[in-house]
């Protein structure tokens, strides 16, 4: 191989060559732009003029025109709490645990290595395990209970790693500080390192629950209905969700349904647009309201 | 404890005992119960998957269902042959990273080699977005936008296909190469580039010739974790590409994938403690140990980037 050409013909060859390398590395990056703009707009075009009062406040319907997608965000919204009030203190817990407490051991390095095989596990794999778990065992059956319990597992990879990023970005000096004054290690945590950590560790957990808003599988394993005409009222009431509703009406042949299931698809990408505006918010302030 | 043996025991030693603060340490153990949380779930997928689908082995041979080239368990007369759907997971895989591996390769080369700082701040967050966006809504598109087009071009195409659903897929994992492998190239120190240029190379042969080869082993990492995503891909696939499981490589037939035979079986009304039912263990263990497999693998690779950092 050799870099240098001799002669003009054969350097020109190789200027050539660079620049149609460079225009090739810019048409693919292009590529990306072009399926997102030609994603959004076929979903703007087909499902925008759907998108009402009567379709965010009706149940699912056999007729497209009376049909909503009430219960489905109901259903988003009840899922989201619920495994917010699961998976954020167990995954602030762990990270706390992970960064502060921990060891350096075989424990520790396990834990770690756990962590980072558990979040390559396909989605489905946890609907198995939900199935298996809290519809079976726990008797839980196909409510939202079982299904967040599902979600909770799911995110909880994610929501520690960014905890700890979160954690780990508090200076030593904290630390130091609260135990020059006689303070314990939980003290020095819960006064003094958490309180820093939260708007990072608030990121991580919209960023997450933005996660588990999207998933379909699991929750179709775990057992969500593709039709569900109420608003669950309790946590072991039947459920449907967003996806879900969304994979129900693309599945028929109708185009009618199509439609329907492209503003269902433009609620749920509000959403989480709303979302992720809320966490990139959250990090800009607190970098500028950063007390270190 | 009483007052007097208390009293009776008081020297240095024993008051250093007896400051331990208990608060901490149900603290330390609360913390640590929050940690073993995660590997309760690992511990719970294995023994879920493996006692189900050992219930399944009873009644199926393991050679039956791992070279077995006919799989219909929920029709007479059943056969219980896993290839394929392994080979419906296969033509997704292989034509989601024929699509994603050069689109996302190059992408990262062009953000890391060529871009300037403002183009990267407007293409990282659409990759972003394109990585935020449901599985669901990638296999309405796959369903109402990328088949119509192949059907144009194709004619024979089906309504369900395997290419539709490839298609989507590649697009799906992109950013994750994309993101993964500029991760990789950005690390590469600019001694090495600077090297390349000071021999007289071009921008072109630098990136090709000295960068890359030098973030090999995070290149592939990408693609290993990007392939390993397909793998486990579920409602896009669903949707485009059907769910008829079929022994072939035609890329414009309906197939069925691992995951999608699952969600079928999920939609259905199957009873616990059947075969069938069981089926699903059974597929949902193959699927585990392949992207498990394709993790570790992935890991090693990175393993040796840090120890080359070091």
């Amino acid at each position: 191989m050799s870099l240098l050409g001799h002669g003009s013909e054969a350097l020109r060859a190789r200027h050539r060559k660079a620049a149609f390398f460079r225009l090739f590395c810019a048409a693919m990056t292009a590529f990306g732009m072009v399926v997102l703009v030609v994603l959004l707009t076929r979903i703007w075009r087909e499902g925008h003029a759907w998108l009402d009062w009567q379709f965010l406040s009706s149940f699912p319907s056999r007729k497209p025109e009376l049909a909503g997608i009430l219960s489905a965000l109901a259903g988003t919204a009840w899922l989201v709490v619920l495994t917010a009030l699961v998976s954020v203190p167990l995954g602030v817990g762990s990270a706390v645990y992970l960064e502060e407490y921990a060891p350096n051991n075989r424990w520790t390095r396990f834990l770690e290595v756990n962590l980072a095989n558990l979040a390559g596990v396909p989605s489905i794999i946890y609907g198995i395990l939900g199935l298996a778990v809290f519809v079976r065992w726990f008797g839980l059956g196909r409510s939202l209970l079982a299904g967040s319990l599902t979600l909770s597992l799911l995110v909880l990879p994610v929501i520690i790693v960014a905890s700890r990023e979160a954690i780990r970005t508090v200076p030593a000096s904290f630390r130091h500080a609260a135990y020059a004054l006689g303070a314990t290690r939980r003290q020095a945590v819960v006064h003094h390192v958490l309180p820093a950590a939260i708007p990072g560790i608030l990121t991580g957990v919209i960023l997450a629950l933005s996660r588990a808003i999207g998933e379909t599988a699991p929750l179709v394993v775990v057992g969500a209905f593709g039709y569900v005409a109420f608003v669950p009222a309790g946590v072991l009431d039947d459920f449907t969700a967003l996806p879900i509703q969304i994979y129900n009406w693309t599945a028929r042949p109708q185009e009618e349904f199509h439609a329907l299931a492209a503003a269902g698809i433009l609620v749920l990408l509000a959403v989480l647009m709303l979302m992720n505006a809320t966490a990139v918010w959250i990090r800009q302030r607190a970098r500028r309201n950063r007390p270190w | 404890m009483n007052g007097p043996a208390l009293a009776e025991r008081v020297t240095p030693a024993s008051l250093f005992r007896q400051s331990i603060d208990w608060k901490e340490l149900a603290v330390r153990g609360g913390l640590l119960l929050c940690a073993s949380i995660s590997v309760l779930t690992t511990i719970g997928i294995v023994v879920v998957l493996a006692t189900e689908s050992f219930g399944f082995f009873r009644h199926v041979a393991v050679h039956d269902f791992l070279l077995g080239t006919r799989w219909a368990p929920l029709l007479e007369p059943r056969s219980f042959g896993v290839l394929p759907l392994v080979s419906g997971t296969m033509i997704v895989v292989v034509g989601s990273a024929v699509v994603a591996v050069p689109t996302g390769l190059a992408t990262a080369i062009y953000l890391s080699e060529y871009a300037s700082p403002r183009f990267r701040s407007i293409v990282k967050p659409v990759l972003e977005i394109l990585a935020g966006i449901p599985t669901v809504v990638y296999g309405y598109f796959a369903l109402t936008t990328i088949t119509p087009a192949l059907r144009a071009i194709f004619p024979a195409t089906e309504v369900f296909n395997a290419a539709s659903a490839a298609i989507v897929v590649g697009v799906m994992i992109l950013p994750m190469i994309a993101s993964l492998c500029e991760d990789a190239l950005s690390s590469v120190p600019r001694a090495q580039r600077e090297a390349g240029f000071a021999l007289g190379a071009t921008r072109g042969e630098v990136a090709t010739q000295i960068v890359v080869p030098a973030a090999a082993s995070g290149v592939v990492a990408s693609f290993v974790l990007a392939l390993s995503r397909a793998i486990g891909e579920t409602m896009a696939v669903t949707l485009a590409a059907g769910a008829t499981p079929r022994f072939s490589l035609n890329l414009l037939e309906s197939i069925q994938t691992m995951t999608a035979y699952i969600v079928q079986v999920s939609l259905g009304d199957t009873p616990a403690h059947t075969v069938e039912y069981q089926t699903i263990f059974a597929v949902g263990a193959l699927l585990f140990l392949i992207t498990l497999g394709l993790n570790v693998l992935a890991h090693r690779f990175l393993r040796g980037i840090h120890r080359i950092g070091e």
